[in-house]
């Protein structure tokens, strides 16, 4: 793009036009979508989040978001995908549980 | 809560039990307030101070709670020190800890032991954003149809509506790849500390997402959030930096859900 003061009109319509187009293309989520993620449910998963990474990110004095210390602590939760919390396989044979977890607590 | 940082016994007297409770309570040069007494009208300094160490460390960790990527660069005794001085220096002012931490970042960019870390306040303002952003009102995102419908005659006055997550940090420094690096857990390999950053922080759904603004298109964002048309912000940015792509751009805008609709502008 040259240096101007003003966009032509028909410059402006073609960025547009292909930035629509592009993104129809590539298609993130629609409205519909994200809301029907929404409703399918994201569960709480404990035990599967890296240190740092769980989820509940309200923010301090309501929070446990990234505070948890161990890598798949037991008691640290991230949202996951309606039921698949249980079937992720991770490492040393361990596996995602709605409910909260003995294993992994920090010492 | 201003009166928090003075401790002036005079007064004390006029003040009711809460506000005469507050007095000194983070400065531990400060006496312990007079109406504070242990059992038989006893001196209650060591229980004053117990109240006063959980008030200190309580808000020390709320800050370490907002900037982790921070923490993790300066280490957690630097950071820690460094919080406990501008705890002191600027208190809470809302009930609401999620809300603390907003002059952190300017904190940073004046602390004296933090100057040899310049970009440090920049990835400060990132995650005060992110905070900021996450805890904003939901709203749905414009999307590409709509935007698709518009006469081409038209585009130039387009207004648009920002969505009330969006937020735009701009760097000197690369704050937005330090931030990304620190956030993680991987080990943070070497960044170039001169190149500047600028940073779009949005929240299109559930999660809040932070991505790096290629040259202008900051400018022009920033143009749209102010309520400049279309037409205006493009020829701002395009004006400004050579390399604007206008296409990419409003690709971004619409990807990142950085405005929540069209307001029809002209």
């Amino acid at each position: 793009m040259s240096k101007k003061s003003t966009i032509n009109a028909a410059v402006l319509a073609g960025a547009v036009a292909a930035a629509v187009s592009s993104l129809a293309i590539a298609a993130p989520l629609s409205q519909e979508q994200v809301k029907a993620a929404m409703d399918a449910g994201k569960e709480k998963c404990f035990g599967v989040a890296l240190k740092g990474q769980n989820d509940c990110a309200a923010g301090p004095g309501t929070t446990c978001q990234a505070t948890s210390t161990v890598d798949y602590q037991g008691n640290a939760w991230k949202f996951v995908d309606g039921g698949t919390c249980t079937t992720m396989e991770l490492p040393g044979g361990r596996k995602g549980s709605p409910e909260p977890l003995s294993r992994d607590r920090p010492s | 809560m201003q009166t928090l940082r003075k401790c002036h016994p005079e007064t004390l007297d006029g003040l009711g039990y809460p506000a005469g409770f507050v007095h000194g309570l983070l400065d531990p040069d400060c006496p312990t307030p007079a109406l504070v007494a242990g059992p038989n009208g006893k001196a209650a300094d060591k229980r004053f101070n117990v109240y006063r160490n959980n008030v200190t460390v309580s808000l020390i960790d709320a800050l370490a709670a907002v900037f982790p990527a921070t923490m993790r660069i300066t280490g957690e005794a630097f950071f820690r020190a460094m919080a406990r001085f501008h705890i002191r220096k600027a208190p809470p002012t809302s009930p609401l800890l999620f809300e603390y931490g907003r002059d952190f970042p300017d904190f940073i960019e004046h602390y004296e032991y933090a100057q040899s870390m310049p970009w440090l306040a920049d990835v400060a303002r990132i995650e005060r954003a992110w905070l900021d952003a996450y805890h904003a009102a939901d709203a749905a995102v414009l999307e590409a149809g709509p935007l698709a419908l518009i006469p081409p005659e038209r585009l130039s006055d387009l207004v648009f509506v920002a969505h009330p997550a969006t937020r735009i940090v701009r760097s000197a420094y690369p704050a937005v790849t330090i931030f990304s690096a620190n956030r993680a857990s991987d080990p943070v390999g070497r960044i170039d500390a001169t190149a500047p950053e600028s940073a779009l922080v949005t929240r299109p759904a559930l999660e809040v997402e932070v991505r790096l603004l290629p040259p202008g298109v900051d400018t022009f964002l920033d143009g749209l959030i102010a309520g400049e048309p279309l037409g205006n912000a493009a020829a701002t940015a395009s004006t400004c930096c050579l390399e604007f792509d206008l296409s990419a751009a409003i690709r971004m805008m619409l990807e990142a859900g950085a405005v929540a609709a069209i307001q029809q502008g002209g």
